[in-house]
């Protein structure tokens, strides 16, 4: 038997209390354990939303959001452990999103703490090599997130959301605040990841060549809804939808 | 004949470090300059430097003579005159250009009555055209909101309309289109493109993103930790860089975008 997809949507809509349209309807998706999904669209399509609903940090108004098959129950408690251990995040912001009074070796051992995993001792030696991995130096655990700059933020980032050897990565817009650069740099890296330790990625993102870097399968948003999904290569290399095709269409290209 | 002519210039915080160091640079009427460069490499506060709108603690020294008015070391009221007339900026960030307690009418109305004493109807008038130039649906609604009210492509294209209003010589134009969805930005690009070009105006076209510096600019400056590393036509740098630094982008835009070719088998 094969084993569920580690995380699904069926059928989820949610309204937002006093607005008039869902900010999502009727989206079933599914994130295959070692796959990579992309959700794709434009500002207000429910990127986001869709994201929050399989963190578990919001609940849809219909439909459900199942992890290893079973649906999330946010009230239950042992599961969301075992949620949290495995499913963590990044957001794309790596100016807001790390704690500025922390030093980086508390702010990367955080989930090994609250996780109950480990003590400041145990956590150490697990902190260190989550640096390691991402390409910071080991005094970084002693600095403070100001000290470095977008992109060394944003490894701290993932460092942080590794560390406790999560099955899924879910990734908001994890690149887009970085230099071209930086950019590559950092989407080497969480691939370099994904291969090696089998990490699931599921990204949002505008940035269509960022998500053919980074994920076979991609899912087009448009108004709260799924217009097409499919492999990256088919979806994004032969558009059925003309929504995917504009978007396509509008990235600005290099002189050839 | 040129419309901006830097000499020299130089920009340091009062702790004494260089943040713009000795750039030199010129356009003539109607060019269209990229500055091309990451975060912190001085292109957007070359770009302010240029209308005298450094912020606080930094100082300029060096030379910025923009149509014939030399702007480091100039009065208040010498830069009041100048702003607007002579080059106009639109910001990234079209929230922080907008007056949030203003409906955009009356902001696009004050350059206009100042510049061209414009009163009552023919005034309103005139904000409706700017708002149609543009290509704005629907400008009385547009009008009557508040930059909260309307969406951050119509919010970009409302500063675009107040940046041109005076019909300056020269637009600033700092990453434009970098807050706005992709197909958003394709749309403002043309904008600006055919609205310069109908006018003769000179761009400076301040960007990190080659791909969009390459819609707008005919010839572009690289700049890296404040310093100009390389000058040449966009076509040019983006097909044989010399630079190892402006190498380095061009690699690492081409690779991300080749992972859009998805039509070859990799």
């Amino acid at each position: 038997m094969t084993p569920p997809p580690v995380l699904e949507l069926r059928d989820v809509s949610l309204h937002h209390r006093g607005s008039d349209t869902p900010a999502v309807q009727d989206v079933s998706l599914t994130v295959e354990t070692g796959g990579s999904l992309a959700l794709v669209g434009e500002s207000g399509a429910g990127k986001t939303t869709l994201l929050r609903l399989l963190l578990g940090l919001g609940r849809p108004t219909r439909g459900t959001v199942a992890f290893d098959g079973t649906e999330l129950a946010p009230r239950d408690r042992r599961q969301m452990r075992a949620f949290r251990r495995s499913v963590q995040c990044v957001f794309q912001d790596p100016y807001s999103s790390l704690d500025p009074r922390r030093r980086v070796g508390d702010i990367v051992a955080e989930p090994l703490r609250s996780l109950g995993l480990d003590t400041k001792a145990t956590a150490a030696p697990k902190v260190a090599e989550a640096l390691e991995r991402v390409g910071l130096p080991a005094d970084a655990v002693r600095r403070y997130p100001h000290e470095f700059s977008g992109g060394q933020r944003q490894r701290v980032a993932i460092a942080r959301a590794t560390v406790c050897h999560p099955r899924v990565l879910l990734a908001d817009e994890p690149v887009s605040a970085l230099d071209v650069t930086t950019r590559v740099a950092v989407v080497d890296l969480i691939a370099e990841l994904k291969r090696e330790r089998g990490l699931t990625v599921v990204m949002v993102s505008h940035d269509l060549s960022v998500v053919a870097s980074l994920c076979e399968r991609t899912a087009v948003l448009e108004g709260g809804r799924v217009v097409e999904q499919g492999d990256t290569a088919r979806v994004l290399g032969a558009p059925a939808h003309p929504y995917t095709r504009r978007l396509l269409d509008a990235v600005p290209r290099l002189p050839v | 004949m040129t419309l901006l002519d830097l000499s020299g210039l130089t920009l340091r915080t009062t702790d004494g470090t260089t943040l713009v160091d000795d750039l030199s640079l010129t356009l003539a009427p109607g060019e269209r300059l990229g500055l091309i460069g990451e975060s912190g490499s001085g292109k957007s506060l070359t770009a302010l430097a240029v209308l005298g709108l450094l912020p606080e603690g930094i100082t300029a020294t060096g030379s910025v003579e923009l149509a014939g008015t030399q702007i480091v070391g100039a009065r208040e009221e010498q830069l009041t005159r100048v702003r607007g007339r002579d080059a106009a900026v639109v910001f990234q960030e079209p929230l922080t250009a907008l007056d949030p307690l203003m409906r955009a009418g009356r902001q696009l109305a004050e350059p206009l009555r100042r510049r061209h004493g414009l009163r009552g109807p023919a005034l309103k008038r005139a904000v409706l055209d700017a708002l149609e130039r543009v290509r704005l649906a629907e400008p009385d609604r547009i009008a009557r909101s508040f930059p909260h009210e309307i969406s951050g492509g119509q919010r970009q294209r409302v500063a675009l309309a107040m940046a041109l209003a005076c019909e300056p010589k020269l637009l600033i134009a700092d990453e434009p289109t970098t807050a706005l969805d992709v197909s958003v930005q394709a749309e403002m690009l043309d904008l600006i493109d055919t609205l310069v070009r109908e006018r003769d105006m000179a761009v400076v076209f301040v960007s990190h993103d080659l791909a969009v510096v390459a819609r707008i600019a005919d010839r572009a400056v690289v700049m890296r930790q404040g310093r100009a590393v390389e000058e040449g036509t966009v076509l040019g740098l983006v097909r044989s860089p010399a630079h190892a630094y402006t190498r380095a982008l061009v690699g690492s835009a081409r690779r991300l975008e080749s992972a859009l070719n998805l039509g070859d088998p990799r």
